[in-house]
Order: C-alpha cells, then structure tokens, then sequence
C-alpha cells in the first residue's frame, strides 16, 4: 500500500489509458480569437487566513484587530503594496510581481455559499460546486469540461481534465476523462500534522508523545543546525526539516501540471491541492508557518509560470479555499475557523493588476458573526466569470449543470484581458 | 447476553487483526465466544484453496532455475570471449546481443515464490472474520522463526509446519518446525555431523550446535532454565543425520527432509539427566517429546503467550494459569489459546501492547476496506523494521513495546503516504467508527473530526494511540 514511490512514467500512464490517442485525434475546434485556453485550479485546503495574505492596511480597523500579528506597511518585514488600501505578504514576491505586470486579481471578502465551519463539508461545497454539503462525487470543474463537449462555440482543445498528486481532488472528478499524474515527490508529513499528533499524544499516550517530540527536536536540528530562538518569543520555536521538502513539493507538482498544460495537444484543464493551511496555533503569517507555506506556494505559480512558456498568456490559475479564518488572532496566536477569504488568479491570459472587493469593514459590528470577515462576492461568481470569458463556457449550463442554484450570483465580468 | 462494543472493540484489536466495517457490531454480542468460535473453525489458520507447490517443490524449482541463469551466465562470458578473439563490425553487433538478456525486467523465480507465499499470509490476515487464528499463527511462526535469505522456503515453511498445528498440541508443531528443511538450513543442523559417524570419520567432520542450542534456549525450555553444555553437545549429537536430501543428486526428492544414517552419532545421549537410546531419529523425537512437556517449557511458552497477547509484564496469575493449563492439557495449543481468552487478565481495558508493524498495516487496510499490491506491504514493513520472514536473530522479532515505539516516526510517514493516496475516498468519521468505535478517546474524536482534511483526518485515526496499540 503505503511505500511505493515509484510513480508510473507520464509515458506509462498516457498509453495504458489510451489518452495519449485520444488527445492527438480530437477534433480541432474553431478558435476564432486564435487563444487555447488553460485554466488550472489549485484549493488550498484547511482554511487559508485571507486576511493574513492581502491584507487591508488602509482600513482604520485593521491594526488594532490583529496588533502585532497584523501585516503592515511598516516594520522589520513589511508588507508589500498592492492598490493602496490592500497589501500583500512579503512570502510572495512573484505573485506581487504578476499583479504589477496585469498578471493577477485578487478577490477579496470572497466565500463559497457554505456558512458553517465543517473543513470536510466545506471543501464539498467548495469543489462540487453545489450549494450545500451532501453526497457527490463530481466536482464543478470536470462538469464544466464536460459541457463544453458537444458545444461548437466552445473554445478548449482537450477533452480530458487532469489532476496532479496522488489523489484526484473532487473539483476534477466526474463524467469528463480525467487522468492523474503522482510526482516522484508525494507530500511529506506537514508540520501541521506533526503538531496535531503531538498534541493528541501529550493528552493521551506520554510514550507516544516523547518519541514524537524527540523526532521534532532532532528534526529541528538536522535542518538548521540548532534550535531557533525567535526573538521576542521566550521559547524555542521548532523549525521542522519540513518546509523545504513542502516548497519542493509544492514546485514540483505545480510545476508538473504547468509542462501538461504547455504541451501542444495536451490537456487543457486540470485541479491540484495543497494541504496545510489550517493555522490554529502560532499561524505566523509575517513571520512563521504561514509565511513559510505561502512562500512555497509563491515558488508554485513562478513554477507555473516558468513550465507554461509561451503557454503562460492563454493561462489562468485559480487558487481558492474552503473557507477563511477568524477575524481577530485566538488565544493560541492563531486564528479558527472563519468565513470570507481571499481568492487568488494568475495568469497571462487576466486583465489582472487589482483587487476586487466590496470591502465590509472590519468593526464589531461589521463582521460576519461579529468574528469573522464578512463575504460580500459569491466564489461562484468569480468562477462563473472565468468560466464564461476563458473557456467560453455556456451561461445556462454553468447555472444548470456546474453551480447549480447559483442564479444570484451572476458571472462576474472582465477578469480576462 | 448484553452487547458489548467496548469488549468487541478490544477482542478485535487485541487478539484480532482490527475491525473491518461491521465487525464490531458483528461481535458484540458475545465477543469472548466470538473468538473462541473463530478458533474452534476446522480451516481457522490454514491456508485454503491455495495452490502453492510445497517447499520441497519450491526448492527443486529454484535449484534448476539457479542452474540454469548459471549456466546462461557462463554462455554469455565464453561467447563474449570469442567475440573479443575476433574483433570488427561483426563483433560489435553480437556484443550488443549479449548484454541484452541481463536486462531482462522478468521477476527472478525466487522472488516470485516468496511474493505468491506473502501475498497467500496477508489475503488470510485481511479475509479473517477477527483474525485470532491468524494473529496465533503469526506468533507461532515468529517463536519458531526462520529466515528466507537463508531458505526461499520460509513461507512454505509456516504453512507445512506452523499452520497445521496452530491448534494441535505443542509436541506435535516442535517435531514439524525442528524437522523441517527450512529449520534444517536455517540453524544449520543440514551440516551437523556426528564426529563417530561414518561420515565424520571418513570427512573429519564434525558438530554444529546451532539447533540444538536454540531449542533449548528459545523455542522449548528457554534461556538460563535447566540445561548445561554438556546437554547441548549431546542435543546436537542426537540431532545429527537429520538434514536435506540433495536436489542435484535426487531431481524428484531433494530439498525433503532424509535422515542419514551414515552422519548420526552412534551411541546413547544423555540430555537433561535422561539417557535415550540410539534409535535413529527415533532418538531425536523423543528428546523433543520430552522437551515440549516439561515445566520449564509450559512456563517460557506461557510467559511469551501473555507478553504477546497482553502486556511486556503480563499479571503473574495470568501466565501461572497459562502454564498450568498447558501441563493439564499436554501442550494442547487450543486449549492454552482457550484459557487466555476466558482469563479476566487478558481484558484490562488499557491497551498495554503496541501493535507489530505487520498487525498495524493489516489493520489500516482492514479498517479502510482497501486493498494494496503485496510488494507495497512488504515494503511498508520492510520500513517499518519487520521485514516479512526476515527475522535479526533466531529469537524473532521482539514483543517489547520499547523496540517499537521508535518506528512510530516511520508509521507517520507511511500513515500520510496512505492517506494521501486513500484518504479523500473515506469519511473520517466513518472509518473512526469501524475501526475504534467505543475505543475512540474524545481527544481521538476531537483529532479526527476537526483535521483540516480527509487525508490529515485519516492519518490522525491510523497514529492515534487506540489504533497504534492493542
């Protein structure tokens, strides 16, 4: 089960499912503006901290909600500036790059139709597109693959979705083919994961919870010669071996789904996620876990970038999540379960350089709950939008078929250039 | 009877392989007696249906197999060294010939076999009901260990030898593991020759004590017990001319067992204070008879039962019942199995033991309903530092919780490489209900239902301490 690495070649798998046939006999369809359209969706699962990635410096409210968690334009690491009243994480100098370049948008106080604080329902809702949670095996994506079959106006070459890791997110799964590519690399144990056992295993097995610290010591040591000591923090933080193989990680996989989407007669359309984004305790989003991963997935999209080549400017990539985070830091220097977040787009193929927000504000009695960061844009909208305008995806099927109940939330317009 | 998960829970992680969906439900009702019923099944620890040639069989293949990759190698050396006699175009194009046939990606034979024996182990632990006849067969098979890089008999050896007497009596399961070619090989009594035989006066050569010693020592009266040297010696003594037939000079027979007369110390051996009369291997049985029913034997076999099944220092009035029941019966396996089940000792609600590689991957791949290739398995406890049939030392692998608790970094790895092939497929909740049901601490619960996704839900039930340990 559990031990194999060895992933079957590209090679292997294309001829074993007959794909490789079906891609090079598709039908070329009319391309009247001479684009070929890729769009891959990448869902950060656990709750992305939206707040902790574009932050709203320019509201008066901001500051005090977070204190010295808060991202700022001032200080040792300071935020990097976006449209004046947003700023972006300093973990993510390609993507503040693109957004200068007209390469990225960014959604903010965005949120699926789902308002409980499930992970499990919520990545349902996320990626199946449906308006609640419940029994479904087919994500929105793949049903949108699917409808654009048989649709003459349809602008998209492939016919097959694909999905990169070595299991296929519910966002791609469905009626349409889809093929799944696990890089030599698979994930390692998240720090997240470390950090959670250690915590069931100090509350219930003392045996179990000192060898598990004893790893995370020795761990710490391997990677960076010593046991670090934050400044300001009056205990050791643990850095785990971790996060270079996640940058790894993430690099290659999205790296991976880029040379797919480069490729002249491959697929055009394809999902991945990324785990770890859950950041109860000691979230660090200027400095710590949140900043590490962010920075990882920064590394991603430049390995997108880099792998599409020339296919970079017919390219959308799509990073959303299951739902946002508390508005204010808990008493573990971490933030729970939210509401609205952020939804990030790249790509040269967006009229991008700005962020779209009705912004809600940040008092007490302008938070969702009076704790979370209220959703004023459906993501279904967004999606819609992209849907519509980079695939050419029809407007009744997209409300009948791939967010169904999704009337009030219109396909949002001009994200593409 | 009232039902009772909580007892059905332990009864399957315990003495089982782990729940699979449904199972504790199944046993609630009397899970003491679920156990007892499995056991009680006339086909409980056989392989059924399972047509895997004999060890004998195995070795004859794999001698000619040997033989002929021997032979195939020294073709292409001397084919090779006519090439380089004669040099030129020609020459290039027969070398290129030659270095094909390495390459080949066909799976050796002796390979082969061992997956077919492995694959035969684990479809048994995952089909069980409980898996209490499987878990006896597995610690029999590691009391009485060999090793399959010294015999590529290994799996047929548990199936010839353990299996059929996992419910019979102890005296009849040491005459079959002792006497068996891969037993023979293994502690190298194949090559023990009495000094006064023929044999060891024409060749001067002489004694190996390995069998005899670890009889004595690990698998009947054990160590620092009631033997000296002198009772070793005269073991090996008696033990001598039991060993393998040739496969080269008998194609229909070799790789069975022979007792050859002409390498057998002649002459009466004193064992233990007991003389026994040569009389061929007749000599040998009935030091094995006497061993497997002395009390020092019943003792070292009860106090490994218990640290098995219960805990590294199991309640002396557990293995004190054990040990007696095990006189009273004349090693009557089924009865002493019998005995541990009804013992209130056996039930402590704490789950002492951590669950061996082996049992742990099992269970993960019961609990979930998936199924894995064989290699995988055998890599994942390759890793885990159990290789299948592999064993450090005659003694087996330990059952000390301190040897395995260190692996638990290891099993983390595995856990997530699992969950992240198999997790998105499995309600959290769900599998934590099959697996654990009553046994799910709240902090297990509040672990798995608040993860941040399936697959970090699924890690944390397969790492919890009530799925780790039994």
């Amino acid at each position: 089960m559990l031990a194999d690495f060895r992933a079957p070649t590209r090679r292997e798998l294309l001829l074993g499912s007959g794909v490789l046939f079906a891609w090079t006999s598709l039908p070329r369809l009319a391309r009247a503006e001479g684009r070929d359209p890729r769009l891959l969706t990448i869902v950060l699962r656990g709750a992305l901290d939206g707040l902790a990635v574009v932050a709203p410096v320019g509201d008066p409210d901001w500051a005090k909600l977070r204190d010295d968690k808060a991202l700022l334009l001032e200080g040792q690491t300071p935020a990097l500036p976006l449209d004046g009243f947003f700023a972006l994480n300093p973990a993510m100098p390609n993507f503040h790059r693109l957004y200068r370049a007209g390469q990225a948008t960014i959604v903010h106080a965005v949120a699926t139709p789902y308002r409980e604080r499930s992970h499990f329902d919520g990545q349902d809702v996320l990626e199946s597109g449906l308006a609640r949670p419940g029994a479904t095996d087919t994500g929105w994506l793949n049903r949108a693959l699917a409808g654009l079959a048989g649709d003459p106006s349809a602008e998209i070459r492939g016919r097959q979705a694909f999905a990169i890791g070595p299991i296929t997110p519910l966002v791609v799964r469905g009626p349409a083919p889809v093929f799944s590519w696990v890089p030599r690399r698979l994930p390692p144990v998240s720090d997240d994961t470390t950090m959670r056992l250690l915590d069931l295993y100090n509350h219930t097995d003392p045996t179990f919870a000192r060898v598990l610290e004893e790893h995370i010591e020795l761990a710490a040591v391997a990677s960076t010669g010593g046991m670090n000591s934050d400044p300001g923090e009056d205990r050791p933080v643990i850095q785990g071996g971790g996060i270079q193989q996640v940058r790894a990680y993430f690099a290659d996989a999205a790296g991976s789904a880029a040379k797919f989407l480069a490729e002249r007669d491959g697929p055009r359309v394809g999902a991945l996620a990324f785990d770890g984004w859950d950041t109860h305790v000691n979230e660090g989003a200027v400095k710590g876990r949140l900043a590490d991963l962010l920075g990882a997935l920064d590394g991603a999209i430049a390995a997108i970038e880099t792998n599409t080549g020339e296919a970079w400017r017919d390219t959308v990539v799509v990073l959303i999540t299951e739902f946002g985070r508390t508005a204010r830091i808990n008493g573990n220097d971490g933030t729970d379960h939210g509401t609205a977040t952020v939804a990030l787009l790249a790509g040269g193929a967006l009229k991008g350089g700005h962020v779209i927000a009705d912004w809600p504000g940040l008092k007490d009695a302008e938070l969702y709950e009076q704790r979370d960061l209220k959703p004023t844009t459906d993501l279904r909208a967004v999606l819609k939008g992209l849907l519509a305008d980079h695939l050419r995806a029809d407007d009744r099927k997209l409300a009948a078929v791939v967010f169904p109940d999704s009337e009030a939330a219109k396909p949002m317009e001009g994200l593409l250039a | 009877m009232a039902r009772n998960p909580q007892e059905a829970a332990l009864a399957l992680h315990r003495f089982g392989l782990g729940p699979r969906d449904g199972s504790i439900a199944a046993v609630a009702e009397d899970p003491r007696g679920a156990l007892l019923a499995e056991l009680a099944r006339p086909e409980a620890g056989q392989i059924t249906n399972c047509d895997l040639p004999t060890s004998g069989a195995e070795n004859r293949a794999v001698f000619e197999y040997n033989a002929e990759r021997n032979a195939n190698q020294k073709r292409r050396q001397r084919e090779t060294a006519e090439v380089m006699e004669k040099p030129g175009k020609e020459g290039a194009a027969t070398e290129a010939k030659v270095e094909a046939p390495t390459r080949a990606q066909t799976i050796p034979l002796p390979r082969q076999l061992f997956l077919n024996e492995a694959k035969a182990r684990i479809d048994a632990a995952l089909h069980a009901d409980i898996g209490f006849a499987e878990r006896l067969v597995w610690f029999w098979s590691n009391h009485f260990c060999v090793n399959a890089d010294k015999t590529i008999m290994a799996g047929a050896y548990e199936r010839e030898a353990i299996r059929p007497h996992v419910q019979g009596r102890f005296a009849d399961m040491l005459l079959a593991a002792e006497g068996h070619p891969a037993m023979l090989l293994y502690l190298d009594n194949a090559q023990s020759i009495g000094p006064n035989s023929v044999a060891g006066i024409n060749r001067d050569k002489g004694l190996n004590e390995n069998l005899a010693r670890e009889i004595l020592e690990l698998h009947t009266l054990g160590v620092r017990t009631i033997y000296t040297q002198a009772d070793v010696t005269n073991f090996a003594k008696v033990l001598t001319g039991w060993t393998i037939l040739q496969t080269a000079s008998d194609p229909d027979h070799g790789g069975d067992f022979v007792y050859i007369k002409r390498a057998h110390e002649p002459g009466p051996q004193t064992v233990t204070g007991k003389v026994y009369e040569d009389k061929g291997t007749e000599q040998g049985r009935a030091v094995l008879a006497d061993l497997a029913r002395h009390p020092a034997t019943a003792k070292h076999i009860a106090t490994k039962i218990a640290c098995h099944f219960v805990a590294d220092d199991p309640p002396p009035t557990l293995v004190e019942r054990l040990t007696q029941r095990f006189l009273d019966t004349d090693g009557d396996l089924k009865e002493v199995a019998t005995t541990l089940i009804v013992s209130p000792e056996a039930w402590a609600p704490q789950q002492a033991k951590i669950k061996r590689p082996g049992e742990w991957i099992v269970a993960a791949l019961r609990a979930t309903g998936e199924t894995a290739e064989i290699r995988r398995i055998i890599q994942a406890q390759n890793l885990l530092g159990e290789p299948l049939w592999r064993p450090p030392a005659p003694k087996g692998f330990s059952d000390d919780n301190a040897v395995w608790a260190d692996g638990l970094v290891q099993r983390l790895d595995l856990a997530n490489t699992f969950a992240h092939r198999e997790g998105l497929a499995h309600e959290p909740a769900a599998v934590m209900d099959t697996a654990l049901g009553p046994l799910a601490s709240a902090e297990t619960r509040r672990a798995v239902t608040t993860a941040e996704s399936r697959p970090q839900a699924l890690t944390m039930l397969l790492m919890a301490p009530e799925f780790q340990r039994r």
